[in-house]
């Protein structure tokens, strides 16, 4: 089973329920997809094995076979490539921004003198590792790339879908929660009970609801605010499978990377409960 | 003119509460929400719409099936595997590089402007107001944060404003990096947890890489006085502001509950540290 954790807003408790899950749950996967700020190996404290470093391809010109034809900008979607034709005053260009390009492949593939490969390039790491009986994942995004979709793909390879798997989603509703979440059998979206917490899981919900992938709701600090999204979750029929009242302990826990349930064992009884529920909600076998 | 961007790495650190407190004490400014994809400015400046644009971005293809053969060339060639088994394209997931439309020998594909979103030009209680609301699922929310930063910047122009003030993204990817163009100061707002410093490091690496002068504010700082210790001993090794600290209160999600930036609201300590913090930034401004 593919269980994921998203949010819309940040720092609602993604990853502090994702760690406490899979710490309570014995052999899972768990897969960090935030790729930009991963924290998960904060909690975990992993024993990386494996240092993968992760590419997208991007057009390599080959300049004895290019004529300067132009077809390559002209079929790129991201103006990803300048072409310059030669004139009597100047030979001829071709310029790629590796920052703007998305690995479509339409300019190799289609420039007609064969003049373009692809080759490699870095855009960040994805480490494998261990932390007790829960095998780890997670990637980091190399400090000044923009994309993070690519990685997170990368990441996603290493899922074992036979294991139950337990995904941290980035915060937000673009592509990157969406790259992480799709395909997911179930998502867990932690919320708090104030305007941007309501304002934020709206939006998540519609996300998730767009992915076809069903989904209930976990409130973190869950006495501080207001009522809205209790009503909310009522209205949209969408269970609200856990609650954690604010205590400045666990905050002060989570400050220093001690998970939950390391400090409270009780917890884990709900954790468990939960995910049997979700279980039993997402329809996949157990 | 001085435009100040609002950011964190880590989500939830209290962005949009300091941005909306900051144009609370800012006299002539205009704010901006680039957090599109998340929006929560709104939620305490109570904005009056007075001008509403639509967004369009990218493309994304759309087949016809009385003319696709099922020859399957498109699903064969298409990098993202946007293409379903019966040949309709998923929206969510194709990237709009079209090279599925050039390759079907049935002239089946087309490619349709994408509506990804809209933004708005508003006024507040706290003066004019530049944000956006994000397609859900959309990508390029990296294109329409370069909107809303250039409506802010004409609007700003237009008023003779002092300040643009601009809430920002959480996370170090595109639209982190759009927001980052022409920032006079980049306030980095943390918290004083493990993940808080991680994430922390990560951002200020992408400003430095940008050459943005940067600062920041550790929100919460009682919550572990410690790790509040080691993020300031951090920025001084690394030549980054400490523009100052914030203790936890309640009273700060009381104050957004009630949709009232937290520096008006009813905790003397509060509004004091927060002017505190505004004072420092216009000072690192001059």
């Amino acid at each position: 089973m593919i269980l994921s954790i998203a949010s819309g807003k940040g720092g609602t408790g993604k990853t502090t329920i994702a760690v406490n899950l899979a710490l309570s749950l014995g052999t899972v996967q768990l897969l960090d997809c935030d790729v930009e700020e991963p924290n998960a190996h904060l909690f975990l404290k992993p024993v990386i094995s494996y240092r993968h470093p992760a590419y997208v391809p991007i057009p390599k010109i080959d300049y004895q076979k290019c004529t300067y034809c132009g077809k390559c900008a002209e079929v790129c979607a991201y103006h990803a490539i300048a072409a310059l034709a030669r004139s009597e005053e100047r030979r001829g260009s071709v310029l790629v921004f590796p920052n703007l390009c998305h690995g479509c492949g339409a300019c190799s593939l289609l420039c007609p003198e064969k003049a373009i490969t692809e080759t490699n390039r870095e855009i960040g790491t994805v480490e494998i590792g261990q932390a007790g009986e829960i095998q780890f994942i997670h990637g980091r995004l190399n400090i000044g790339e923009a994309m993070a979709p690519p990685l997170i793909k990368k990441v996603k390879q290493y899922l074992n879908p036979a294991q139950t798997v337990i995904l941290d989603a980035p915060p937000g509703t673009s592509c990157p929660m969406v790259t992480s979440v799709k395909g997911s059998d179930f998502c867990l979206l932690v919320t708090e009970p104030t305007p941007f917490g309501l304002n934020d899981l709206v939006l998540a919900v519609e996300t998730v609801r767009a992915l076809g992938v069903p989904c209930g709701v976990v409130i973190n600090r869950s006495d501080i605010g207001d009522d809205q999204v209790k009503l909310y979750c009522r209205d949209e029929n969408i269970p609200i499978l856990l609650e954690i009242p604010f205590e400045r302990k666990i905050a002060e826990l989570y400050s220093t990377g001690i998970p939950l349930v390391t400090a409270r064992p009780k917890w884990r009884e709900r954790f468990q409960k939960m995910f049997s529920q979700i279980q039993a909600m997402s329809g996949v076998p157990q | 003119m001085k435009q100040v961007l609002i950011i964190s790495g880590k989500g939830g650190t209290g962005k949009t509460a300091l941005t909306a407190s900051f144009a609370v004490l800012a006299g002539k400014k205009v704010t901006a929400d680039c957090d599109v994809d998340a929006a929560d400015m709104h939620l305490l400046m109570h904005p009056r719409i007075r001008e509403k644009h639509e967004f369009r971005s990218g493309f994304k293809a759309v087949t016809a099936k009385d003319k696709c053969q099922s020859c399957g060339l498109c699903r064969n060639t298409c990098r993202f595997q946007a293409i379903r088994e019966d040949f309709t394209v998923d929206p969510l997931t194709c990237e709009g590089c079209g090279l599925c439309a050039r390759v079907c020998p049935a002239g089946a594909i087309h490619m349709e402007e994408n509506r990804s979103g809209e933004w708005f030009l508003s006024d507040t209680p706290y003066g004019t107001l530049v944000h956006a609301k994000l397609g859900i699922a959309e990508e390029n929310s990296g294109k329409l944060v370069v909107k809303v930063r250039q409506a802010a910047k004409e609007a700003a122009e237009e008023e003779g404003a002092d300040f643009i003030l601009i809430d920002g993204p959480p996370g170090i990817g595109c639209p982190v990096i759009a927001s980052l163009g022409q920032i006079d100061l980049a306030v980095v707002v943390t918290e004083p947890t493990l993940s808080g410093l991680h994430d922390l490091l990560r951002v200020e690496e992408l400003t430095k890489h940008f050459k943005v002068k940067t600062g920041v504010v550790i929100n919460k700082y009682d919550i572990n006085p410690q790790v509040a210790d080691e993020i300031e001993s951090a920025c001084r090794k690394r030549g980054t502001l400490i523009l100052g600290r914030i203790p936890f209160s309640e009273s700060v999600s009381h104050a957004i509950v009630a949709g009232i930036p937290p520096v008006s609201y009813r905790d003397p300590e509060i509004s004091e540290r927060i002017t505190a913090v505004w004072e420092k930034i216009k000072q690192e401004l001059v």
